[in-house]
């Protein structure tokens, strides 16, 4: 009997050994694949796409996965955010700015073997503008409405008829004539969103891609949209396993370049952490989002760090439904107040820029000439003074348990900013409260807070995609009302013009800066880490990263 | 035996009623009530109203039980409003993960927990013992997501034995006809992908099975210590019984009663347990499942799951019962 169970002790001991050698083996097998000519690209994402139908989706996972899939009519110039022919070779805009003439490249097919032309392009138009009920949803079709303004008809009034996009016509397979009802000067650095996408009509209409059941906030996708994405880009989706994984292959008919990388698997691991180990386990070629402590650490173990140009702001919103705040002498007291340097040398990323604009300086209309307030603890001082305010105290809302592009660590933040506060003798009363639902809600929902930490990554080169989500009107977050400003920003949105617009826009961030409803904090760089095999990440400050382009080395 | 089955069988729809009944409560009972739940905190007042009217909830609460309840019994769950799928579907597509790392931690907790106390009730106060009795306390004491972050950390980040997360290397094309991975590469004879899935399952098996395999380890150096100075034990000895068949057959055929037992309540701890190890290790199984939509307040997910998983641990439970009166006839008679 003693041997029967020295059998199984013995047997116990061999599985663990074979399976330390069997972990041995696995090393050298991906030793062998890497130089053998590695082509699967595995890039960890953080959650599952909201939808695969790109029409449907303004969440950076779906998009990530639907440029691999889709291509725009419109793309962008590598590495930068400015518009560039993709499916369209070339435009023209007529001098009223309401009629867009699209050259359409030829010989392009969808993974699904049907053409694109110029009627499928009209399609697309057709059908985002004709979106009805539950599809006229934000959380569906946010980037159409934001952009476009309204469809076709809506049980909406805000939303029936006020559309810019007026029709679509073929003129001939490879024109395509987009006509508005006024003009919509951003539509071409618009239409590089995936959201815009061309797809595959055929598949569409097969697939029931309109089909959307359910609410508005709880959608029930339909079948194109779950498993049936059809594009024209360099790679055809395969699976999608929620919560586990999305398998994308390459496009053998890709019109374009196909590159090394054969297929594409993004794994779900939530956790930032979850993330860097997978990566350090080497079961991951790379991930986004990478914590900046994570950063100096993984540069050191020789991963490779790439950086996105950024397109962000980080600022400190200072709420004016509070009577102090309201003071224009206490707004820029507290501008004077922060060491921006210090505070972004300590708690930001490497490459950090600080801030002068509520916009980034790629973007056009980014103002060299606004007010900036120095560093000046004394000025400070005198300021509060002036306002009979020298023992003010003031609510700092900030968000715990998250991190944002533009804000990886709010807590290290909030603490530079509080002690710069305090220095100059304002007392600050610390209001944490979790990102997710409470932070947002009490910020943008309600008129209870103080001073509080926000920001913006934006989602095309166009200065109302900044400034006029936060002051293109009267809100909660700002408490102000100042007609002035509002419509100096609106009416600058719709300048037919580029140059004139320009000129617009550099003036409205003047204004702003004057007005000072917040003060302009920094624009953090975004990381992501690879492992050293991975060559030529494309990274764009706008995130339009394709992987036909990543190399392999050994 | 038929017998028994069937009264825990009928036993069984009490206890699911009830707990239907407190899952149903739960939800209604939450600030907002059910629309808000399923909206989101930022539903406006419209929204939940045209939710409240369409979905029922504002009918009278026995009505809408009842009509809860018929749906459950058809199979319909509700949807996901994380991903927008059936429930029971969602459920079905991650079972076979959950359950293939459930036998594989427990194979871990048996094959190594009944020798190991076996081994110590043998050498009584021995090295041996001294070690099986620290493995016990440890397993028992360190929390799984503890261990399961120590040995993810060391096996698959600093040593790169192991993967770190995942069932299975995401550069592997393989097909799966059954959903358990393992047994999958062995029938399409894809015996890369069928290694994969265990060297996968290996680290959060061991985690998982940390718990089973100490308690498993003492109860049977206890059972062991106990039968081994039994009267029937000595008689068998006097009677000149061969000394490895009164181990075999008597000792440990007799010991191993309270043992089975003890196994059988494992299962459940371990799909409990699934929850923080498949989380710490992104496995896709229930369990992860599960503790996504506890961030994300997928209610219809867990109702649905938790009852689910109610019926999956009684089944067990039963399975556990009916092998407790193979082992033993005296269990049959009553």
């Amino acid at each position: 009997m003693r041997t029967r169970w020295q059998t199984v002790a013995g047997g116990v001991a061999v599985g663990l050994v074979l399976t330390g050698c069997a972990a041995s083996d696995r090393d050298a097998e991906e030793g062998a694949s890497a130089s053998g000519g590695r082509d699967t690209f595995i890039f960890a994402a953080s959650s599952d796409p909201a939808s695969l139908d790109p029409a449907f989706a303004s969440d950076g996972e779906s998009f990530r996965i639907a440029r691999q899939i889709f291509e725009g009519l419109v793309g962008v110039e590598p590495g930068t955010a400015d518009p560039a022919p993709l499916l369209a070779e070339s435009w023209e805009v007529s001098e009223d700015g309401l009629e867009y003439t699209f050259a359409l490249k030829e010989g392009v097919t969808f993974h699904d073997g049907t053409d694109f032309d110029a009627e499928a392009v009209c399609f697309n138009f057709d059908r985002w503008n004709g979106f009805t009920g539950v599809l006229q949803s934000e959380s569906l079709s946010y980037y159409w409405q934001k952009v476009n303004g309204g469809f076709a008809e809506s049980d909406v009034e805000t939303l029936d008829g006020t559309g810019k996009y007026e029709s679509c016509e073929a003129a001939d397979p490879s024109t395509a004539v987009v006509t508005l009802q006024s003009p919509l000067p951003e539509l071409i650095s618009a239409l590089s969103l995936p959201a815009f996408s061309m797809q595959s009509p055929t598949a569409l209409e097969e697939y029931d891609a309109d089909g959307v059941t359910g609410e508005g906030d709880a959608p029930v996708l339909p079948e194109y949209a779950t498993g049936h994405p059809t594009g024209t880009g360099p790679f055809v989706f395969e699976s999608w396993s929620p919560g586990e994984e999305v398998v994308l292959s390459a496009n053998e008919d890709y019109w374009g370049e196909q590159g090394q990388v054969r297929r594409i698997v993004f794994p779900i691991i939530a956790d930032a952490t979850a993330r860097r180990q997978a990566l350090q386990a080497g079961d991951i070629d790379g991930y986004d989002l990478v914590g900046p402590a994570d950063v100096v650490a993984l540069a050191d173990e020789g991963y490779e760090i790439v950086n996105r140009d950024p397109f962000n702001i980080l600022y400190l919103g200072m709420n004016q439904a509070n009577p102090d705040l309201a003071d224009l002498r206490v707004r820029q007291a507290i501008a004077h107040a922060i060491n921006k340097e210090a505070l972004v040398a300590q708690t930001l990323p490497e490459g950090t820029e600080v801030a002068t604009n509520f916009v980034p300086p790629v973007v056009a209309g980014w103002n060299e000439d606004v007010t900036t307030y120095e560093y000046d603890p004394d000025k400070a001082r005198e300021l509060l003074a002036e306002a009979g305010k020298s023992d003010l105290t003031l609510d700092f809302n900030y968000p715990t348990n998250v991190s944002r592009p533009y804000m990886p660590t709010p807590e290290q933040v909030f603490t530079a900013i509080t002690a710069d506060l305090e220095a100059v003798g304002i007392t600050v009363n610390p209001v944490p409260d979790p990102w997710n639902p409470e932070y947002l809600d009490k910020i943008q929902g309600g008129e209870d807070h103080g001073l509080h930490l926000l920001g913006w990554t934006g989602d095309y080169n166009d200065t109302y995609n900044f400034i006029g989500v936060f002051f293109g009107g009267p809100s909660n977050e700002w408490g102000f009302e100042n007609e002035d400003l509002f419509a100096a920003i609106n009416d600058a949105r719709y300048v037919a013009d580029i140059d004139e617009q320009t000129a617009a826009y550099e003036e409205a961030n003047a204004a702003i800066l004057d007005f000072l409803p917040g003060v302009p904090l920094a624009h953090p760089v975004p990381s992501l880490a690879f492992a050293p095999y991975v060559q030529g990440y494309p990274a764009s400050p706008v995130q339009d990263e394709v992987y036909n382009v990543i190399t392999f080395t050994d | 035996m038929t017998r028994l089955i069937l009264r825990r069988l009928a036993l069984l729809v009490p206890t699911l009623l009830g707990l239907s009944i407190l899952l149903f409560l739960w939800v209604r009972a939450l600030p907002g009530g059910p629309a808000q739940a399923l909206l989101g905190e930022r539903a406006t007042p419209e929204a939940v109203e045209r939710i409240n009217q369409l979905y029922g909830f504002d009918r009278p609460l026995p009505e809408q039980y009842v009509t809860w309840l018929g749906q459950l019994l058809q199979g319909n769950f509700g949807v996901s409003t994380r991903t927008g799928r059936p429930v029971l579907d969602e459920f079905l597509l991650r079972f076979p993960a959950t359950i293939e790392l459930s036998l594989v931690a427990l194979l871990v907790a048996v094959g190594v927990g009944i020798p190991l106390g076996y081994l110590a009730a043998r050498h009584q106060g021995r090295s041996v013992d001294h070690v099986a009795v620290v493995v016990s306390l440890l397993g028992v004491t360190v929390p799984v997501f503890f261990l399961a972050f120590l040995l993810k950390w060391l096996f698959a980040v600093q040593l790169g034995w192991f993967p770190s997360s995942g069932r299975q290397d995401p550069a592997m094309i393989a097909t799966h006809p059954t959903g358990f991975y393992v047994l999958d590469g062995l029938l399409t004879r894809e015996w890369d992908a069928s290694w994969d899935a265990f060297v996968h399952l290996v680290l959060p098996a061991v985690a998982l099975g940390s718990i089973p395999l100490a308690i498993i380890a003492r109860i049977t150096r206890a059972s062991v210590i106990d039968v081994q100075h039994a009267d029937y034990v000595r008689t068998a000895r006097a009677k000149g019984m061969r000394p490895d068949h009164v181990r075999g057959r008597v000792i440990l055929h007799n010991a191993m009663l309270p043992v089975s037992t003890t196994i059988g309540l494992q299962v459940g701890l371990l799909l409990s347990g699934a929850v923080l190890t498949e989380t710490v290790f992104a496995y896709p199984g229930i369990g992860k499942f599960l503790s996504d939509a506890i961030f994300s307040l997928d209610y219809a997910v867990l109702q649905g799951f938790i009852l689910l998983i109610a019926v999956v641990y009684a089944m067990v439970n039963l399975l556990v019962d009916v092998s407790y009166g193979l082992i033993d006839p005296r269990m049959r008679a009553r």
